[in-house]
């Protein structure tokens, strides 16, 4: 260890050295000490789950091998083929692309206007707003799907009851293939812009006001101001909301699973959900699979936003 | 002149917006006091015509919710205080003591930061099942007693106290464990705070683990109970559904109030939920 190198240095710094290589060797002693408790932990229930569900994604593994996992036969990438060739997995697979491609700009744009109007646009009743627009991300999904449900429902609800009031005659949101997949984005628009706004603010705050106020004697609108001064500024705060939205949003899962199970015609189906209902029909190598296969899209597509934000 | 007015429609607009974000707990709250034969009025009524307690009650009477709030709480308990104490032992070993293992350690704890619950969550089934643990408590709350997160957080805060506090504490005689129960781990109530926020609020909130562990209504969480009133026989029950539905979220939005200034302030130094 690199402690004892200075105390085979000399006899007159001998006491001191001695001194420094107790001190170091207690140090790590106490360093390992205080990591035992966390890392017997994790080595029991992260680490070797993610090992067991990879060694799992490549064998026939069923509920039936519950008592014996290590006694199912070695299949290669069968697993993942079979995957891959289901059409279910494939329409949830462009069911959960779509809700990326449609939420994360959604939900950004709406956390955005609301984090550049709380910052700079009002003085007033500040935390009050901000307060308000987080609630929904406290709020338990379960809870939220009740209410939900009742608000959409086609003849009571009271979406659609508003709709009557300005003369639109509102579809039936949650039972309609049209509409379906719709619904839940917007519902996990409204659950989850709060916690991009709050990141946003935080970023808002590193946007020095003597350089608006050096664009605004040059005549810039607060629109001008707000793509060459703030936008550029919070680029680093947009990509990581990016990507933490993203990474959220190829996991969408709750949504489905407590609104429509997937339904109708599995028109909001995604794929951590099948992955789930695969789970639920006990073949543990298929949904083992699956997950790594979410895992892969989620690796990938960080790796690609980080590139495309770097260059341009 | 001109900036007052834009003003005036900003708040205007962010009042409409707000109203609109929160109907859904207005009318959560409202309809939980409505009757049956209200709550399937066509058109709905806004305010209950005749407000009463009676969906609360049979939620407590008949459905056994007062245990189910008692589990939540305990589980959510335990697995805060798990975390901030296990979490921050392991966040200022990493950020000021040099031990071996210690890069590997604060590399594969990240890395788990990326990985979709979903992978781990047969392999931690089948886990719990082997070790005689389905249907306790004890499931709930092992597997979420320690995260990646709490390290994380905890890590960055402690980086941010200056090393001279060790240094100090050394010269004065105090023993490494010491240092840190006694000097470094009182600094940290701010992080402390939101670290424990963020995890009793996951904690309560937390849904699919515990519907497939918890197989009686001995272990149900609230969340739980909910989401088996809501597609069981009770599911066009609307009152007692959303009276459900209340005691789910009234709670977790007082502490969420009580909190909020750590909440606000925690979220935004680390920039995740």
């Amino acid at each position: 260890m690199a402690a004892s190198a200075p105390a085979a240095a000399g006899a007159p710094r001998k006491p001191r050295s001695r001194s420094v290589t107790r001190r170091n060797a207690s140090e790590a002693r106490a360093g390992l000490l205080l990591a035992t408790p966390f890392l017997l932990l994790f080595a029991v229930f992260t680490v070797w789950p993610v090992l067991q569900s990879m060694f799992m994604s490549f064998t026939d593994t069923r509920i039936t091998d519950i008592r014996t996992p290590f006694a199912v036969n070695f299949v290669a990438f069968d697993n993942y083929a079979q995957a891959l060739s289901d059409p279910v997995f494939r329409r949830a697979a462009l069911n959960t692309a779509i809700f990326v491609v449609v939420g994360v700009p959604l939900t950004m744009a709406a956390g955005l206007a609301a984090a550049v109007a709380l910052d700079k646009g009002i003085t007033r009743f500040r935390s009050v707003f901000r307060m308000g627009f987080y609630t929904p991300v406290v709020t338990s999904i379960v809870a939220v799907a009740v209410v939900w449900r009742f608000l959409l429902e086609p003849d009571r609800g009271l979406v659609n009851n508003v709709l009557a009031w300005v003369g639109l005659d509102g579809p039936n949101w949650l039972g309609d293939t049209r509409t379906s997949l719709l619904s839940l984005i917007v519902m996990a628009v409204w659950r989850n812009f709060g916690t991009s706004m709050i990141i946003f603010l935080a970023g808002l705050q590193a946007v020095p006001w003597s350089l608006h106020e050096a664009a605004m004697l040059d005549g810039a609108s607060p629109w001008r101001r707000f793509l060459n001064v703030t936008l550029p500024i919070l680029r680093p705060t947009l990509l990581f909301v990016m990507v933490t939205t993203t990474i959220g949003y190829l996991q969408f899962f709750e949504e489905p699973f407590v609104m429509t199970q997937g339904g109708p015609l599995n028109s909001t189906l995604s794929a951590s959900m099948y992955t789930y209902q695969q789970f639920g029909f006990g073949n543990y190598g298929l949904a083992g699979a699956m997950a790594y296969l979410t895992f892969l899209v989620i690796v990938v597509v960080t790796i690609i936003q980080f590139r495309i934000t770097r260059e341009s | 002149m001109q900036r007052t007015r834009a003003r005036a429609w900003l708040y205007v607009v962010l009042t409409i917006l707000l109203l609109i974000v929160m109907t859904p707990f207005l009318w959560m709250v409202l309809g939980s006091l409505k009757s049956q034969a209200e709550l399937l009025q066509v058109p709905p009524t806004w305010l209950p015509e005749n407000p009463s307690l009676d969906n609360f009650t049979r939620l407590f009477d008949r459905l056994s919710f007062g245990r189910y709030f008692f589990n939540s709480t305990f589980v959510a308990v335990c697995v805060t205080a798990g975390n901030l104490l296990f979490c921050s032992m392991l966040g200022y070993a990493l950020a000021h003591l040099s031990f071996p293992g210690k890069k590997i350690i604060f590399g594969a704890v990240m890395g788990t930061l990326m990985i979709p619950g979903l992978v781990v969550f047969i392999p931690q089934f089948v886990l719990v099942v082997n070790l005689g643990l389905a249907d306790t408590l004890a499931a709930l709350i092992l597997p979420f007693l320690v995260g990646p997160f709490g390290v994380f957080l905890m890590r960055q805060f402690f980086l941010g106290l200056p090393r001279d506090l060790l240094e100090a504490g050394r010269i004065d005689g105090a023993s490494e464990l010491g240092i840190f129960f006694r000097i470094f781990l009182p600094l940290a109530g701010p992080a402390m705070a939101t670290l424990g926020i963020l995890t009793f609020l996951a904690s309560w909130n937390n849904f699919l683990w515990p519907l497939v562990v918890a197989a009686t209504e001995r272990t149900y969480t609230l969340p739980v109970a909910l989401a088996l009133v809501s597609t069981g026989q009770n599911q066009t029950d609307y009152g007692l559904l959303l009276a459900g539905a209340c005691v789910v979220v009234l709670p977790i939005l007082l502490v969420f109030l009580f909190f909020q200034r750590f909440f606000i302030e925690g979220i935004a130094s680390t920039g995740i939920k």
